[in-house]
């Protein structure tokens, strides 16, 4: 990954941090208002249902504004690169396919849309010849398919391929 | 020595020709998953737990499912040692010092002996730990059994508060990361009262999160994510270790004795405590290198520099289990998953424990004599064919890796809303990682959040809203009192640290 564009900073440390501790405060306020709205008192029976969490949510607001100033604190070369654009690209190109793939699962049925997932991966990252590819996606959701099927007998989700072939 | 005597009990339940294939099984699944990038000990006991529920449905099948899944967790620890060796990449989070000294003898090629060397003081070190919990665990459970609400409360207390007096990161993210665990273990319903909290309407949310979801996303997925960052190929010295490298080794390791005992005592002291095991690794690897002779050559390639973390990371890891069994209280994300096992198969981690299943218990204590053993063979034997895993290219473990962590999610409820819930713990932990938030807390809230929870409420219940009930005697009074000083003491002078440094900056 030595090509110029990919040696750039997609992001930096300081923002991401501030970004993060923003989402840890709303989080937070979220809690401490919703345990308030349940009842963060003390009852006559002891502790509410919302106390508790209550005070969670009041100590995630604390630290994450403390942990938002030391955000804005970070200067100069302090501030690190977070995550190098080739980086991200290679992250992504990971995290949007599964994305897709567990969205596939309820549709599909796990085992062949793993077929396709380890396919796609070994096609496009790997650039391995066809054989090797079907050769091994199929072999890794038949491998699956026994161990949990047959083996453990744990039945997992399956799709119109199982049901055409009479398995589920 | 009735512990002698329970123990030899043990050993004849932990003996049977079933519990020794699945010991073996077991080591040889948690080194694998100690190898590979994106599983570690933690998330690989996870995704396998779900398989363990039809085991232990038969009579001593619990034994024979802790038995499996702890082996996972020895061959996990082992597994760690060969990546930080052959690859300067540390498989988990206290394998990192091994990579100082083991790398650079890997790369003289003298890696045979840097591997012979880890998996020894690694079983080493494990076994001074089994022995400590052998003899101290019954004591401890009996004390605990005089145990009241307000005193489980104090030791939840204390495990909180150390991991933010200890850990190295910012103390701020740490309690961040930790109530964020609270929080979400608070999804659902309230233990206590059985009112809905924090679902917002959401009917998936009425179970509240299951941590094992959290464990494999934040572990699983969020590793792998981190270890691409990295590219798609591993850059690896070769391993080769036979007999004549082995026994060369032997003969050097005795040397080194001194160090060995101080690593051990290090790493059992620590492991206690939650979150001891990195710290302990590393801390022991400071102590050998002052102390040692050939101080100054330590980084540059000294068995000693890989004896010293080793021992103290395994003695760690084993003794994390001491307060997991006594009282219920596990001191590492691993640790936490096992307990998070006993709960599914129906047994109550604590005290009581030792009382009402002593089969179980001292047959996995046997048990963790006999696989450390099993993997001590299993390593020293299997190197290259481990080593080689690794060579596997990244487009085809990857995928590979994400499909079994998406059977791991779904098989814990069989409910594929839970994956989805693995892809944002997955996101969550990634973005942690890189901006140290510690997991560990996270986790152990999450796991623990409800029980610290019930034991607070009943402690207020009794003592009608006082809280002085946290300070009533001498015990329960002195582990308030320890945790509120780790507590305050860090948090203090962070806040300090960073006041100093705004009012220089401005």
């Amino acid at each position: 990954m030595a090509e110029g564009s990919g040696e750039r900073a997609a992001a930096h440390y300081k923002r991401v941090d501030i970004v993060v501790a923003l989402i840890f405060l709303a989080f937070g306020a979220i809690v401490a208002f919703d345990s308030w709205r349940l009842g963060a008192k003390w009852g006559d029976d002891g502790p509410q249902s919302g106390y508790f969490p209550f005070y969670i949510g009041l100590i995630i607001c604390l630290s994450s504004i403390v942990n938002l100033l030391n955000g804005f604190a970070i200067r100069g070369e302090r501030d690190k690169v977070f995550v190098k654009v080739g980086q991200l690209k290679l992250v992504l190109a990971v995290l949007l396919p599964t994305m897709v793939y567990v969205g596939c699962i309820s549709w599909l049925g796990i085992y062949l849309a793993s077929v396709f997932f380890v396919a796609f991966f070994m096609r496009w990252l790997g650039k391995y010849t066809w054989w090797k590819v079907v050769l091994l996606s199929v072999g890794n959701s038949l491998f699956f398919f026994v161990i949990f099927e047959f083996w453990f007998m744990i039945p997992l989700p399956k799709g119109p391929l199982e049901s055409a072939l009479g398995l589920g | 020595m009735d512990e002698i005597q329970s123990l030899m009990h043990g050993f004849a339940i932990a003996l049977t020709l079933k519990n020794i294939a699945f010991m073996f099984v077991g080591v040889i699944l948690g080194v694998i998953i100690g190898v590979l990038p994106g599983l570690g000990g933690a998330n690989g006991v996870a995704i396998l737990l779900p398989l363990t529920f039809s085991m232990a449905q038969v009579p001593g099948g619990t034994t024979t499912a802790i038995i499996l899944l702890s082996s996972i967790y020895w061959g996990a620890l082992f597994g760690g040692a060969i990546t930080s060796i052959l690859f300067n990449i540390p498989g988990e989070p206290w394998s990192v010092a091994t990579t100082f000294d083991g790398y650079p003898l890997a790369q003289q090629g003298r890696a045979g002996a840097a591997l012979t060397a880890a998996f020894t003081s690694s079983f080493v070190g494990a076994l001074v730990a089994v022995i400590m919990i052998t003899f101290l665990s019954p004591r401890v459970a009996k004390f605990a059994l005089e145990f009241g609400p307000p005193e489980f409360f104090a030791v939840y207390l204390l495990t909180f508060c150390a991991f933010i007096g200890m850990s190295k990161e910012a103390p701020f993210k740490t309690l961040a990361s930790m109530m964020l665990g609270f929080a979400l273990a608070a999804v659902g319903t309230d233990p206590v009262t059985g009112t809905l909290r924090l679902t917002f309407g959401f009917t998936e949310a009425l179970n509240g999160f299951d941590f094992l979801i959290a464990v494999i996303g934040l572990f699983g997925i969020g590793e792998i994510l981190l270890t691409l960052e990295e590219g798609l190929a591993f850059q690896g010295t070769s391993a080769k270790i036979n007999f004549k490298v082995v026994m060369e080794t032997w003969r050097e390791l005795p040397k080194y004795w001194l160090t060995s005992i101080r690593s051990a005592a290090v790493g059992c002291f620590m492991g206690i405590v939650p979150g001891g095991a990195t710290p302990a690794s590393f801390m022991s690897y400071g102590v050998a290198q002052r102390f040692s002779k050939d101080g100054e050559k330590f980084g540059t390639g000294v068995v000693e520099g890989v004896v010293a973390p080793e021992t103290a990371a395994h003695a760690a890891g084993t003794s994390a289990l001491l307060p997991m069994l006594t009282l219920g209280v596990p001191g590492s994300p691993t640790a936490a998953v096992l307990l998070g096992g006993l709960l599914v198969w129906g047994l109550q981690p604590g005290p009581l424990l030792f009382v009402e299943q002593k089969d179980f218990v001292w047959g996995l204590i046997a048990s963790m004599y006999l696989g450390n053993i099993a993997g001590l063979i299993v390593v020293l034997t299997c190197v290259p064919l481990f080593a080689a895993i690794l060579r596997i290219p990244f487009s085809v473990i990857a995928p590979v890796i994400m499909v079994i962590c998406a059977i791991g999610a779904y098989t814990v409820h069989n409910s594929q809303f839970d994956i989805w819930m693995m892809m944002v713990f997955g996101v969550m932990g990634y973005l942690f990682k890189k901006l140290s938030y510690p997991l560990a807390p996270l986790v152990l809230a999450i796991v623990l959040g409800d029980r610290a929870e019930a034991s607070f409420r009943q402690a207020m219940l009794v003592s009608e809203g006082d809280m002085s009930v946290f300070f009533s005697n001498a015990l329960v009074g002195g582990m308030t009192g320890l945790a509120l000083f780790l507590l305050c003491w860090r948090l203090l002078s962070a806040a300090l640290a960073a006041l100093r440094n705004r009012l220089r900056g401005s």
